[in-house]
């Protein structure tokens, strides 16, 4: 159960100040989550092959000797950018190959997301903490998805705050509790999906990629949600290009759009959007029951 | 009523008493307090018991107005509090309690401000242990001009109480809720939220995360009139189980002392009490056994000062005393559950109060035997480790050493 | 007549609804007026007096709840629970209102000048809504008895499971719930619909509105009645 919010700039100037305007809004949902929190920014995007990759550990770790282990496996420079318990690795390497020397090599490490453009930080504390912890203010980009955690069924502890992801530059947020968490799990596990917590966020992130690698649209992996998630939920979901919002029929967890020629912003409650710039001239509206509002960067 | 099958149960479960490495206390003179507080979180206003033993929310509409009055009396004269039920307070009860729960149930059947404003406490009623997850169904029968009236409906049709509270779901929304109560109240009662004991642990922290001062768990021993046989006898945990999982959830999140914790569900003796505490309680609520106090079950009834026999109107709904679980009629032969005019009168607020003070005078007499017993000046200082358990089932609930040995089923030796 | 003013950017809620609740005489009827709402919940909950209450903004969940003999007017959008258990007196909504509007509400008018979402009325045990707009799925879910007069349109489930409560409906009907049925509308129906009408300020036909009400199959248990899929059907 939880605070969930989301920013999408339309005005290409402000995405530098996305994380200025971002923060306020996360805070603003304290109520709701006071657990944890995490958030999701999409930044420029990296030419091929090149992909980033979000860690976190749990302890204090020497992320330079991780760089320095990096080039002696793979006889090619990364860059790596630290920030406290969190930094973000870039190689041109493959990424699978990238992925299987991280778990081996760095078991304890938890690889948060992989992509082009995402970047994802997420931990325990009060929502301002953690923004202040990994300076969420200072975050530029074109939209980001953040989250703000009470936890339910599963316990509070990094990995199991949202954001969640799967595959590359995808990434969904979750206001409500699933039904049929796990059994959703079972079916996509012997398909060789791997899980890392026991969090139903987890199920409905894992079971939408799973759809679009399939072949699926967002809008179809999504339809298909309606009929196999079953429960509460506001979902917001990001994407390298696209922000997502959809809430199941019951739509008895809240959400509010704002829109202005500059910026499309979401939030369970208005509280987190009466501080963003002009809002008093957005338009203003609550999301319809299984219908699907998808913004193009 | 509650579930009927063999349950593991606070039965399953005994008291150390003082010996060589404790010190018993005389059991009818020296000093064994009871006091309990209730609601010291956040109310301005807290409640302050005699005894850690309260009477649980029951409707009026499935008990009459002269139960609930006597109810009230007899919560008075002992120093505890009665909680109303769904359906709305009754001036009867009102005046006649000391102190009065008010719940906010999913059907908000005659909630209204005056009467938050008249109450002692607010309790969210999020479920029941007979029925986690269910709403209710009082049948059309016990329906009278009055019941309907409360609860704005016409008079003889079937009540499908909701589910789920009309404007809120999951503790998120509940904390905004109890923050509108809280408003209303200007921040003086105390705020309970009741759970049917289900995935307690949890459920336990959220309410506690939401704001709640108090946390009423209850087990699925607890009755209900208004409920299928399939919800009363295979949804929810025993009650034995819960306490357990409550207590662990308060001292996960450090707030044990903090939040108050009340146990019912199936609640019957002064040792059921006294293991309750025990566990971790800090109080127990009692509906079913109250009303078997009442004389529930009995052969006869007594109207001014005469006892006459009900077994032909027992016989009339095709049962027996001592068997009879047909509430929902409303044909009560001994006027508990009841809204017919003469049958209602069978149970006459004075005699009711008088069998309630008695019952609930001896569950507390028993309580402090046993706390005496174990050498406590305070029954809130029994402890778990003041008890093991007699079956493996037991032990494995509460997580208790099977007696005589060190063993725990579940859990590592240290 | 000069209002009393709180700003929320400035002062504390609980401040704001303490004066509510125990000051009011001393203003001797004056106006209130409160400002920078931003969305906070809880606003003017539980008034007791016959008050002219103006909210300038959008108001977050259970504004004016339990609303008793007050006057209030939010110029804004308010959240949920919007005059939950009202009992008496008036709620303007000048913008639109989230779910559960009205909800359990005894008694009293509440006005939403824009669309009202999910569930508004539900469980309404006496109140009059008047909707300018439409009204999202299962409004009126198990509506015990009030009015509810919906200008635009109606989404899923309308009704389900109603009792005495009566619903008037402009525009089109997306699906009525289990037990719900379109009835006939008498002269009383019309006079009904005129008089909410002009209490809230619209100027519709009342002869454009159809009358949705109980049929009362669901009254008394009846297990051919239940269906796994109702609401959807």
């Amino acid at each position: 159960m939880c605070g969930i919010v989301g920013l999408l700039i339309k005005k290409p100037e402000w995405r530098e100040s996305l994380g200025e305007l971002m923060v306020p809004m996360l805070i603003g949902m304290s109520d709701r989550g006071p657990d944890s929190a995490g958030l999701a920014v999409f930044t420029a995007t990296l030419p091929e092959p090149q992909r980033k990759y979000s860690l976190y550990s749990k302890d204090k770790f020497d992320w330079e000797s991780l760089g320095r282990s990096f080039q002696a496996s793979f006889t090619s420079a990364s860059e790596i950018q630290i920030n406290g318990n969190r930094a973000v690795l870039i190689s041109d390497r493959e990424p699978d190959r990238v992925k299987q020397w991280l778990k081996a090599k760095y078991p304890h490490l938890h690889l948060l997301s992989t992509g082009r453009t995402i970047d994802l930080y997420k931990d325990t504390g009060k929502p301002a903490m953690v923004a202040d912890r990994y300076n969420f203010s200072a975050l530029k980009g074109s939209h980001a998805i953040a989250h703000t955690r009470m936890a339910t069924e599963s316990a509070v502890t990094p990995d199991r705050a949202h954001p969640f992801t799967a595959g590359e530059d995808f990434c969904l947020v979750h206001n409500g509790s699933l039904s049929n968490p796990y059994s959703i799990r079972r079916r996509l596990e012997p398909l060789g999906i791997h899980f890392e917590t026991d969090n139903d966020t987890e199920a409905a992130c894992r079971f939408l990629e799973w759809r679009m690698r399939e072949g699926d649209d967002l809008e179809t992996a999504i339809k298909q949600g309606f009929v196999e998630l079953d429960g509460f939920y506001t979902f917001l979901i990001g994407t390298a290009d696209k922000l997502a919002l959809v809430r199941d029929a019951f739509a008895c967890k809240p959400a509010v759009v704002a829109e202005t020629d500059n910026y499309v912003a979401i939030a369970s409650e208005f509280r987190s959007l009466a501080h963003l710039p002009d809002v008093k001239n957005a338009h203003l509206y609550e999301p319809a029951p299984e219908e699907l509002y998808i913004w193009m960067v | 009523m509650g579930a009927k099958r063999r349950l593991p149960h606070f039965d399953d479960l005994v008291f150390l008493g003082a010996s060589m490495t404790r010190y018993p206390l005389e059991g009818y003179r020296e000093k064994c307090t009871t006091k309990t507080i209730l609601g010291t979180r956040y109310a301005k206003k807290p409640l302050e018991l005699e005894i850690p033993i309260t009477i649980a929310g029951m409707s009026f509409g499935s008990l009459s107005a002269n139960v609930k009055e006597a109810l009230g009396r007899a919560a008075t004269a002992v120093g505890t509090s009665t909680t109303t039920g769904d359906g709305g307070m009754t001036p009867e009860e009102r005046l006649s309690s000391k102190t009065l729960i008010y719940q906010c149930l999913p059907s908000r059947y005659g909630f209204n401000p005056d009467d938050v404003r008249k109450a002692d406490a607010i309790e969210i009623v999020v479920g029941q242990g007979a029925k986690p997850g269910g709403g209710g169904m009082l049948l059309g029968q016990k329906i009278n001009p009055r019941v309907a009236e409360m609860r704005t409906l016409p008079e003889g049709v079937d009540q499908r109480s909701a589910c789920r509270h009309p404007d809120w779901t999951g503790p998120d929304d509940l904390t905004i809720k109890i923050q509108q109560l809280r408003e209303l109240t200007d921040w003086e009662k105390p705020i309970f939220v009741k759970v049917g004991a289900v995935r307690t642990f949890h459920d336990v922290k959220l309410a506690v995360h939401a704001g709640a001062d108090v946390v009423v768990v209850d087990g699925m021993q607890g009755g209900t009139a208004a409920t299928q046989t399939v919800f009363i006898e295979h949804v929810g945990i025993p009650t034995l189980a819960a306490v357990r999982q409550a207590v662990d959830a308060l001292e996960d999140m450090n707030m044990k002392g903090e939040v108050q914790l009340i146990v019912s569900g199936g609640i019957r003796t002064g040792a059921d009490v006294a293991k309750a505490i025990a566990m971790g309680a800090d109080a127990v609520s009692i509906g079913q056994a109250i009303l078997m106090a009442l004389g529930c079950n009995s052969e006869t009834y007594v109207q001014k000062g005469t006892h006459h026999s009900a077994i032909e109107d027992y016989a009339a709904i095709g049962t027996a005393p001592g068997y009879c679980h047909h509430c929902h009629t409303g044909k009560c032969p001994v006027g508990v559950t009841t809204q017919d005019e003469i049958l209602e009168k069978r149970l006459e607020p004075e005699v009711g109060a008088r069998r309630v003070k008695n019952y609930l005078q001896t569950l507390n007499m028993e309580l402090t035997t046993i706390a005496r017993a174990c050498g406590k000046q305070n029954v809130h200082h029994l402890e778990r480790e003041d008890l093991v358990a007699l079956t493996i089932e037991a032990a494995a609930m509460a997580r208790l050493p099977l007696a005589g040995t060190d063993w725990i089923p579940g859990v590592q030796p240290m | 007549m000069e209002c009393v003013t709180f700003d929320l950017a400035q002062t504390p809620l609980r401040a704001v609804n303490h004066y509510l609740h125990h000051n009011l005489t001393q203003t001797g009827g004056q106006a209130i007026e409160i400002l920078n709402p931003d969305g906070a919940h809880n606003i003017a909950v539980g008034l007791n007096a016959s008050v002219e209450v103006k909210i300038l903004g959008h108001a977050g969940y259970y504004a004016a709840s339990m609303n008793q003999l007050a006057n209030v007017t939010i110029a804004g959008n308010v959240g949920t629970g919007v005059a939950e258990n009202m009992m008496s007196g008036r709620v303007h909504v000048k913008g639109f209102a989230s779910v559960s509007a009205g909800a359990s509400a005894h008694g009293g008018l509440l006005i939403i000048d824009g669309d009202a979402s999910l569930r508004c009325g539900i469980s309404l045990k006496g109140a009059d809504i008047v909707v300018g707009g439409s009204v999202g799925s299962f409004a009126a879910f198990m509506a015990q008895a009030g009015r509810i007069v919906v200008c635009g349109n109606a989404g899923e489930a309308l009704g389900d499971s109603l009792y005495e409560a009566v619903i008037y409906v402009r525009g089109e009907i997306k699906s009525l719930g289990a037990d719900a049925r379109i009835e006939p509308m008498s002269e009383a129906d019309y006079a009904t619909v005129a008089e909410l009408l002009a209490k809230a300020g619209f100027s519709h036909n009342p002869q454009d509105f159809q009358r949705v009400a109980s049929a009362k199959q669901l009254y008394h248990w009846n297990a051919d009645a239940v269906t796994s899929d109702s609401a959807f059907q």
